[in-house]
């Protein structure tokens, strides 16, 4: 076990003899399912669950060649944004004292920060890879929505999430996003990615002249000062190695953050009723009919912020709030969708910091819960869109902290975005 | 309103029906699992799909969506360009994920209508919709003790514990809801025999398969009087009538009897004057009753929305593509001229897609009058009486065949066939040819009846006497004598004509 508390289960799983990811260490994210091996999401509901399967990208691990050294911390089924609500305690940053690892891929981006492990697979439904790959000064990418098969991954909000790469350098995030892309017969939602042209790992050879830049403009506004400094520094770095940038405007993108937060909970007071106390969690010795049992049984397994999102969630998909809500959150996020798909028709790729702020100090943001939405300005966004991003290291403010820059690519623009990262890292 | 006035009330019964059909396929509709559970033990045929394990995802099977179209085609209906699927969100223990995978607002079947014959006269029903969706899994409750099982099953109050199996859970369901378009419980019995018909000749369906039929059935009284001559009713008459949703019919029969007992009740007290509540109502199949479950003001509210786990399906071309068998009505029209059958004889063989499919193989190679008296009445009569089906010799039919052929080609009496060979294929299983040399009934050769017609004419001299001094009759004992030397296998008319040839030389 790490110090900082990465790893919920410490157990190895041998992959294949050799393959692209042979002596490699891929840590997994404890959402994404492991056959014999526990798989909590970091919840208390799931603290015995032993699943009879692996996940899809579980088994294209192992038949790449790669050992996986244990199962990462999370946020509790994947919400949250610092790595602060799972039923195993919370996560430390190794890369900054005192700060959270960002979240809900918390355990993942540590586990590479501190080097216990080579490379990780997260999930990112509204930045969970990205934020802690930006708060850990780390490489994450969130693929394309359908790149990566989603069986096995326990589901928090099936239209927004994907299962994706972190690791210390882009290339390496590239390699194995190699390893698990690609269709999968077991996900309806999967697809070739068109214009398959090389590996992802080819795509890292850091040659960014003539690419050109889109600069969101709202991305910027009111982020903390100091990030956007840091970010401006990177951006230089990559005008400097021949790309350019200009600035776009995106109207949509201040509606993202609500659209974003209706849907996914909405989904998730769905994909989550599973966890009733039947097959999961604690089963019976309550008073009452089935309903009661089953509201018992969520309340003594889930979590606040997991309870909160499911009560949320169940409002605003019921009769005479559906439309006021779930209804208008799905035109917003055609808005959003729209918007990003015209800044790209007039650039390669758009960029901003990957967090509007640093890394917030442990134990201050779960009583606020709205404010720590808010930090999901920047990369909620991306998964309205269906698009794909990395965040790569773009530098420390004064203090030290890592700072994030994202870049968005166009639907299946992978590799534009790996090259594009890779002039960083 | 007075009492005389609310007894002299004539109130029409307005009924609309939600029919679950469990398709019959080979692999369950989002996963691969097998759907043939009968006589499986619990919880043997599932998989992290179908029990919904965190994590595992809905595929859609291929062989459901094109049983869908079948049933689209054969009731007449549209399909649109995108069907999608939707998410019901409710929690039940026989529901593994707590949400059923169903279709909302854009159902794979829009439309179409279904004819059909009540005592003779023919009425369609229009169906609004048929859609796909996942069968959850089924509950028994139980006692404690000692005794088996099925011993201790019983109803939720009497219940120690609930057990669950999930072998069922998956199967795949249409559900097909027609407009309130029924006007008396007989109706709707008719109906659902047709659409039974019309399923099975489609391949998509098995009656004899336990729970794979279910019917949900709404009835409301009306005045009479707002029914019109084409036996359509005002928009507002129906929404303003109270409706009750009758649960739990599993048959034609029953479904007959609950709406009968509903439409009665109902109408009992209309005329006493009391108002009929709206609400859902329990069929018990032994007591010939309905008795209320729950009102329908705490209606579930089920927060429909797309299931974003599986893409919308574009198979409108489907329809042309996929191809039906001949129905039933067309098919009994198609004997009557093509063979020249009696209204009667193309009924009986149209009864099933197996028997229609049996005759014409037979019609094929002999008459038609030949082959219909042999199927309709000969084999099915038999198998009937027997109680058995017409799949159940669906191996035999070779050797069924060969019997008429042994009948066409005159080497067996039609009564021996009949009587003989056919009764101990079907109580021994031994095939015709077996049957006719054991019991000896091979048609005598011609040159030993014509050796017993010699034979008959020398040992008998007065009545040989006889037939020449114009008594015609005479020859019937020298036919009965030919008989009864060759057995009985000689056929009495060709005796006939040989005797005289014989005599007149």
């Amino acid at each position: 076990m790490t110090e900082y508390n990465g790893y919920v289960t410490d157990e190895t799983i041998e992959g294949a003899d050799d393959g692209p990811l042979a002596e490699k260490t891929v840590a997994v994210k404890d959402n994404i399912s492991t056959e014999g091996v526990r798989t909590t999401c970091g919840s208390a509901m799931l603290s015995d669950y032993v699943p009879p399967y692996d996940a899809t990208v579980v088994e294209r691990l192992k038949d790449a060649g790669a050992t996986i050294p244990g199962k990462t911390n999370m946020d509790e089924f994947g919400m949250g944004t610092t790595t602060e609500t799972s039923a195993f305690g919370a996560v430390e940053n190794p890369a900054a004292a005192g700060r959270v690892p960002g979240g809900s891929s918390g355990g993942s981006a540590a586990v590479v920060a501190a080097g216990d492990a080579d490379l990780a697979l997260g999930s990112d439904t509204g930045g969970s890879i990205r934020c802690p790959a930006a708060f850990c000064g780390v490489v994450g990418i969130k693929p394309t929505y359908g790149l990566v098969s989603r069986y096995g991954l326990v589901a928090y909000a099936n239209s927004l999430e994907q299962i994706g790469p972190i690791a210390p350098s882009v290339e390496g995030a590239a390699e194995l996003l190699d390893v698990i892309a690609g269709p999968d017969e077991h996900d309806a939602t999967t697809q070739e990615a068109p214009e398959a042209d090389g590996s992802y790992a080819a795509a890292a050879d850091g040659d960014v002249d003539g690419l050109s830049i889109g600069v969101p403009t709202e991305l910027l506004d009111g982020a903390d000062e100091e990030v956007v400094e840091t970010f401006w520094d990177a951006m230089d770095d990559l005008e400097a190695q021949g790309a350019s940038y200009h600035e776009v405007d995106l109207p949509s993108v201040e509606h993202a953050v609500e659209a974003y937060y209706v849907i996914a909970m909405s989904e998730a007071s769905s994909n989550l009723a599973r966890f009733d106390g039947v097959r999961y969690g604690q089963s019976g010795g309550y008073d009452g009919n089935w309903n009661e049992s089953f509201a018992n049984a969520r309340e003594e397994g889930f979590g606040e912020e997991v309870k909160r999102r499911v009560l949320l969630g169940t409002y605003a998909l019921s009769a005479g709030y559906h439309d006021k809500y779930y209804k208008k959150a799905q035109d917003a996020r055609a808005w959003v969708k729209q918007d990003f798909d015209e800044a790209l028709d007039d650039a390669d790729v758009l960029a901003s910091p990957t967090m509007p702020v640093p890394p917030m100090k442990r134990g201050e943001s779960l009583d606020d819960p709205l404010t720590m939405y808010l930090a999901d300005a920047n990369t909620t966004p991306v998964n309205l869109a269906n698009l794909p991003a990395i965040s790569v290291p773009a530098g420390e403010t004064d203090d030290g902290l890592p700072v994030g820059l994202q870049l968005v690519g166009p639907a299946f623009g992978e590799r534009e975005i790996i090259r594009a990262g890779s002039a960083l890292a | 309103m007075t009492a005389q006035a609310s007894e002299a009330r004539e109130l029409a019964a307005v009924i609309g029906l939600e029919v679950h059909v469990q398709l019959e396929t080979e692999t369950k509709i989002f996963c691969g699992c097998s759907t043939d559970v009968a006589d499986a033990e619990p919880n043997t045929h599932t998989c992290p799909v179908c029990l919904g394990l965190p994590g595992a995802l809905p595929v859609v099977n291929e062989g459901a969506v094109e049983a869908a179209v079948k049933v689209g085609k054969a009731i007449d209906a549209d399909i649109p360009e995108e069907t999608t699927f939707h998410r019901k969100n409710y929690y039940y223990p026989d529901l593994p994920k707590n949400f059923q995978i169903t279709q909302y607002d854009s159902p794979i079947c829009q439309d179409g209508k279904l004819e059909f014959s009540v005592e003779g006269e023919r009425r369609s029903v229009d169906i609004r919709r048929a859609h796909l969706e996942e069968d959850p899994g089924s509950i028994k409750h139980v006692r404690e003790g000692s005794g088996p099982l099925e011993s201790r099953t019983c109803s939720i109050e009497r219940a120690d514990y609930t057990l669950i199996d999930y072998n069922r859970a998956g199967t795949p369901l249409m559900e097909i809801v027609t407009e309130p378009d029924f006007r008396a419980p007989g109706e709707v019995r008719s109906f659902l025999e047709k659409l039974e018909e019309v399923l099975e000749y489609l391949g998509v369906f098995d009656a004899t398969r336990d729970g794979s039929l279910r019917i949900d059935a709404n009835l409301s009284m009306v005045d009479a009087g707002e029914v019109d001559d084409a036996g359509d009713i005002d928009e507002s008459v129906l929404e303003d009538a109270n409706r009750t949703e009758v649960k739990n019919i599993s048959s034609h029969k029953g479904a007959e009897q609950a709406l009968s007992f509903e439409a009665s009740r109902q109408r009992k007290l209309i005329q006493s004057g009391r108002a009929v509540e709206q609400e859902t109502r329990h069929f018990n199949e032994t007591h010939g009753n309905t008795v209320s479950m729950r009102s329908k003001e705490e209606e579930k509210d089920y927060r429909y929305f797309r299931e974003a786990d599986l893409p919308p399906l574009r198979v409108s071309h489907w329809k042309d593509e996929v191809p039906i068998p001949e129905l039933p009505d067309a098919r009994r029209e198609r004997f009557v001229t093509e063979y020249g059958l009696s209204e009667e004889a193309a009924s009986k063989l149209t009864s099933t897609k197996q028997v229609a499919d049996f005759f014409e193989d037979v019609a094929e190679r002999f008459d038609a009058n030949l082959a219909a008296t042999w199927v309709a009445d000969n084999l099915l009569g038999e198998l009937n009486y027997r109680d058995m089906a017409i799949t159940d010799i669906d191996d035999r039919f070779d050797e069924v065949t060969r019997l008429v052929e042994l009948v066409a080609e005159d080497e067996i009496t039609a009564k021996n066939a009949h009587e003989t060979v056919l009764r101990e294929m079907l109580d021994t299983g031994d095939d015709p040819d077996t049957v006719v040399d054991r019991e000896g009934l091979g048609k005598t050769s011609g040159d030993e009846v014509q050796q017993a017609v010699v034979d008959a004419i020398d040992e008998n001299p007065d009545a040989v006497e006889d037939y020449h001094n114009g008594e015609d009759g005479a020859i019937n004992f020298l036919v009965g004598q030919v008989m009864q030397k060759t057995g009985g296998s000689a056929d009495p008319g060709d005796v006939n004509g040989l005797l005289r040839e014989e005599l007149e030389s």
